[in-house]
């Protein structure tokens, strides 16, 4: 058995393979996934029931609700996006693979992303249409998500990966995570909320992306080292 | 060639080694033995890069690991304690999955024969979960087969959980790839034979 | 003789040195801080608008200025610990972040004070107290962090990395909260909006300031030696100042 002729996998092709593998991962565990995606409905649904029916308040409310429901999704699912690796040894060894480790850990993200961030995505606007929302303003909802939830999922990799193994990892999670995302949910949520008046939202855009270009910068390259310190 | 030079290491307030200084040469083996807690573990990783040491370098070939970076990851095997095995794959998904992390593209025949003659022939369509401590190990080791290229190796206990026959397979293959000039260093409680082979031993304290 | 400074790098060389320094700096809060209090609560004149309740801006505005100065130096220490891999640089940081957290939580408290009589709310979403109990967040994040991780050297570099994560984060959220603010605001004054300064009101300040910088370092300083203590309890000359403690 001679290894000597196989031909290598470039970056891209790791790449690929990583966000492969994870997103087989997440088919075969299903049941992880949706129970992201229900606590997300759940969320959004406890809002009216605890604040009354009235319309006018829940059409006010609602941006800010579904995107509160978004951030806490999101921070629930982020457990599970290492912790797994991390104890049956699979993460120190992509830590040893011949690649740039912050590649390897956005491709993990992305695959994250698309299991847990797009189905917000998508559902997000029927729930704004529960609220009475106008079209526009569901519309910019959905963009609006598109570009805030890989932030999230991005900056909530590097708490994921600091809090590795450690106890208590949920709730320090949640206190470390939350004030970061605080940006994303007030351009997030006042996007759609100025849409909901009739006021422009070229503005709150530009700044999610704008959020959306410094994370992608920074935040893999965080969660690289940040992976690193925890398999010392 | 293999080279440490004043290493030392601290885990948390312990101090486990210092001053710790060795040299492995192409188609030798170093055999790291201890009693536990004494930093056999520690060493390796030291030496794989996972962990860094507190003062002291590593070389290899004669650079410096930490300048060598990523053509030092592609010189390197390392099988830790954990079997590094998802139980929601297959023994042969786990395999390629592992393999193309490295950068190797190989093909199903091929993992499938690995895992063959490791003694899971049959078995490599079934989700880990369903295997044995000792099946998850031989999943993770078959990586050894596609070896070849990768002239480090660093195992660690990597026969615990073997029945006899994977530990002659394993031995077997630690000693062709002494043969064509790798280098092997290793950690392990059970006695291993490796006669007609270069083996040195390295005593840490505990 | 050339002052070798890099000889405080090491722990122990670094204890008695603070040592020394410590009473100097209380010494000097103490009368910066009578100083300044006195100005504040006597020279300065009533303002016109907000009467006696505002004078306690002294405390407040030195507090906040405090809060985000300490998160500042605790980031440098952090970056300097992860470059040059420096045990004093984390014990620093360590130090630091407690008294920051205290300055947070006395500026929002008196932020509080200030907004009761004067607006009649005891708390504003103004973006400045906003951001300051984002603050207190990521100094409560902070020390979570590393008192939930066992393994002190992994501790401090995880605790490090958020600490700076937290540092580039800090701009980006109060410009966020300052501008939700403002969109939101309508009518109401905002907190941010001090009484136009007479000079002796700005001196008044200025002295608390500095007093609850000179504390800040008394603090850290007194902290540091703590955690140098702990943390270097297995060397020799650690033993033989517990001995001579046992002794007394």
């Amino acid at each position: 058995m001679t290894s000597a002729g196989h031909p290598r996998r470039g970056l891209a092709g790791v790449f690929a393979a990583v966000v492969r593998r994870d997103l087989l991962l997440a088919l075969r565990r299903r049941s992880d996934v949706l129970t992201t995606f229900f606590f997300f409905i759940v969320v959004v649904s406890l809002f009216p029931l605890g604040i009354g029916p009235e319309i006018d308040t829940l059409r006010a409310i609602a941006p800010g609700v579904v995107w509160v429901a978004a951030l806490l999704a999101s921070m629930l699912a982020l457990a599970r996006l290492f912790a797994d690796d991390y104890a049956d040894g699979t993460l120190e060894q992509l830590a040893l693979a011949p690649q740039p480790l912050l590649v390897l850990v956005l491709g993990k993200i992305v695959a994250h992303w698309l299991v847990t961030g797009v189905p917000l995505v998508l559902i997000a606007p029927l729930l704004g249409l529960q609220c009475d929302l106008p079209a526009a303003a569901l519309q910019v909802m959905m963009l609006s998500l598109l570009l805030g939830t890989p932030v999230l999922s991005m900056i909530g990799a590097v708490g994921a990966a600091l809090t590795l193994g450690v106890r208590g990892a949920g709730g320090l999670l949640a206190l470390l995570v939350l004030p970061l995302y605080i940006p994303v949910l007030i351009f997030g949520a006042g996007a759609v909320s100025a849409s909901a008046v009739g006021m422009d939202v070229g503005g709150h855009l530009s700044v999610l992306a704008a959020i959306f270009l410094i994370a992608l910068v920074f935040a893999p390259w965080a969660t690289a080292a940040a992976v690193r310190i925890a398999l010392e | 060639m293999l080279q440490a030079i004043n290493l030392e290491c601290m885990r948390g307030q312990r101090r486990l080694f210092r001053d710790l200084s060795f040299d492995v040469a192409d188609g030798e083996l170093l055999w790291v033995a201890g009693a536990n807690g004494s930093g056999k573990t520690s060493l390796l990783r030291i030496v794989c890069t996972l962990l860094r040491a507190e003062s002291g370098e590593v070389r290899w070939d004669g650079t410096d690991i930490r300048v060598l970076g990523e053509a030092f990851l592609a010189d390197l095997v390392y099988i830790g304690h954990a079997p590094a095995v998802k139980d929601d794959l297959t023994a042969l998904e786990n395999l390629g999955f592992s393999l193309a992390q490295h950068g190797l593209a190989t093909s199903a025949d091929e993992q499938a024969d690995a895992l063959g003659r490791f003694g899971l022939a049959g078995r490599e369509d079934l989700p880990a979960r369903s295997l044995s401590q000792g099946q998850r190990r031989r999943v993770g080791l078959a990586r050894l087969l596609f070896g070849a290229s990768r002239r480090l190796w660093i195992l660690d206990e990597p026969l615990a959980a073997l029945d006899a026959k994977a530990v002659d397979l394993v031995r077997e293959q630690i000693g062709i790839h002494l043969e064509r000039g790798g280098v092997v260093l290793l950690t392990s409680h059970q006695e291993i034979d490796f006669d007609g082979l270069r083996v040195r031993h390295l005593q840490l304290d505990a | 003789m050339p002052l070798n400074i890099w000889r405080f790098a090491s722990p122990q060389a670094f204890y008695s040195l603070a040592g020394k320094l410590v009473p100097w700096f209380f010494v000097a809060a103490a009368l910066l801080g009578a100083a300044g209090l006195y100005v504040g609560f006597f020279v300065a004149p009533t303002d016109a608008q907000q009467g006696d309740a505002y004078r306690i801006i002294f405390i407040h505005v030195a507090a906040a200025w405090m809060s985000m100065f300490i998160y500042t130096v605790m980031a440098f220490w952090c970056a300097v610990g992860l470059i040059v891999n420096t045990r004093l640089s984390f014990m620093m940081a360590l130090a630091l972040a407690p008294t920051g957290a205290l300055m947070t939580f006395i500026a929002l408290w008196t932020g509080a004070l200030w907004g009761k009589p004067t607006w009649g709310a005891w708390w504003v979403w103004d973006a400045r107290l906003t951001s300051e109990l984002i603050l207190l967040f990521l100094y409560v994040g902070f020390m979570s962090l590393h008192a939930a991780i066992d393994d002190v050297r992994r501790a401090d570099r995880a605790a490090a990395l958020l600490a700076l994560v937290g540092a580039i984060n800090v701009p980006i959220i109060y410009f966020s909260v300052k501008w939700w603010n403002t969109l939101h605001q309508g009518a109401s004054v905002s907190l941010t909006r001090a009484p136009s300064m007479a000079r002796a009101m700005l001196l008044g300040m200025l002295l608390v300031a500095l007093a609850a910088w000179m504390y800040s370092i008394a603090a850290s300083l007194m902290r540091v030696r703590l955690l140098i203590l702990e943390r270097e309890s297995d060397s020799d000359w650690v033993r033989t100042i517990a001995r001579k403690e046992a002794v007394k």
